[in-house]
């Protein structure tokens, strides 16, 4: 039961609520990175690699803090443990990684100030998801965005090679095209439940 | 370019038109678009993210000849996050129904990226006086555009303005407007417009010259 409960949760992060197509978060990479294939690839790759990272570091701090009664101080703290992980990542990738390094690190600092990244900490408390089920929905979260991202990449190299009216050249073509690829996303409502019942 | 000593009257109203920070320079994209679905959730967002611009704005740069260089970005990152959570508390003790509504957004003003943007491109270089006005400046532009966006999207998708019906029952709904893909819609539509205007000034300046 449990194995088809953390099921539901990985594909509804991933289809029903996207992060960046539904729940509108972390537009901004959405927008600035979405332009190459492989750079959309590589961002997303970190950004995966730090939601996850960072909910299963955040998930026992808030354990932490809701036993001292300091339950408030959430957003500092997490804002403050993703900042430190993500220079600690840049950190170790650079020494024993290189390659990697070389690929990913420029994604790296831009991912401090993903709200996709602090959201799916505060929303897995939020949801009171258990230790598991956060990292599965941290996971699925960060594989939604890849697949946005990737998706996106495609559609925009469509558009730039279209010839929208003057004023709508540049970014504002790219958000109609996001509103239509958002549009397509809306299709999957009801997905999960039609597969997996209602959890 | 005069920017050096920029009045304090043209600090002010830069971030309002000239340099709006969501349909000029394209800051604070997520909330912009996750809550604009009805006008009184946009001004709540508006109200919260301009006190803590102004409250940051107003330390960071108090505190700009003290903060090391190196470690600046922890700095700023600590102080906006504190006031947020002020912020944070203050709705939740007075407001719970926009904290309801406005839910993660709320702390994920932390990471929007018109507050840090502001105290690296101004606060960090200019007086207390000069970096409050900015604050109040850019919080007027962001609730202005927010307010606009949430309009044209509660009109059309749910027929009122504030809560206010003003589309009669009997004319359908385009709920799509309410929901995400509304949201990228009104948003591009919102910033061609913007982009067209413009084109249209330069070109009237151009004329009469």
């Amino acid at each position: 039961m449990s194995a088809v409960k953390l099921a539901s949760i990985f594909f509804s992060m991933i289809l029903v609520n996207n992060y960046v197509l539904v729940k509108f978060l972390g537009i901004c990479p959405f927008l600035g990175v979405s332009k190459k294939l492989d750079s959309a690839f590589g961002m997303s790759c970190a950004v995966v690699f730090v939601m996850v990272l960072a909910t299963s570091v955040t998930w026992p701090l808030q354990q932490l803090l809701d036993a001292n009664g300091l339950g408030y101080l959430q957003t500092i703290v997490f804002i403050l443990v993703i900042a430190v992980l993500v220079q600690l990542v840049e950190i170790i990738l650079k020494k024993y990684m290189p390659p990697l390094y070389s690929s990913l690190g420029v994604y790296l600092p831009l991912i401090t100030t993903n709200c996709a990244v602090l959201g799916v900490t505060i929303l897995n408390i939020d949801n009171g998801y258990n230790f598991v089920e956060s990292i599965v929905c941290a996971a699925g979260a960060g594989f939604g965005f890849m697949l946005a991202m990737v998706l996106f990449s495609g559609v925009r190299k469509r558009v730039e090679d279209a010839n929208p009216p003057k004023c709508f050249e540049g970014l504002p073509i790219t958000l109609v095209a996001a509103a239509i690829t958002s549009l397509s996303f809306m299709g999957f409502g009801g997905i999960i439940e039609n597969i997996f019942g209602t959890v | 370019m005069a920017q050096n000593k920029p009045s304090l009257g043209t600090v002010l109203t830069n971030g309002i038109i000239k340099e709006n920070p969501v349909l000029r320079l394209v800051l604070g994209t997520c909330p912009t678009l996750a809550v604009t679905t009805a006008v009184s959730n946009a001004i709540g967002m508006g109200v919260a993210a301009t006190v803590v611009l102004i409250c940051s704005n107003i330390v960071i740069s108090a505190l700009r000849k003290v903060i090391p260089d190196k470690v600046h970005l922890p700095c700023y990152i600590t102080i906006i996050a504190t006031f947020v959570t002020v912020v944070q508390m203050v709705v939740k003790a007075y407001a719970p129904a926009l904290d309801t509504a406005l839910g993660v957004y709320l702390p994920l003003i932390v990471v929007n990226c018109i507050i840090l943007g502001r105290a690296e491109m101004f606060a960090c270089k200019h007086g207390v006086v000069a970096s409050a006005l900015d604050g109040v400046g850019m919080g007027i532009g962001f609730t202005l555009a927010l307010m606009l966006m949430a309009s044209v999207r509660e009109l059309i998708g749910n027929g009122s303005w504030m809560g206010i019906t003003i589309i009669p029952e009997s004319v359908d709904r385009l709920t799509i407007m309410t929901s995400a893909p509304g949201g990228f819609f009104t948003f591009g539509c919102l910033m061609a417009l913007v982009v067209w205007f413009e084109a249209k000034r330069e070109k009237k300046g151009a004329g009469a010259q």
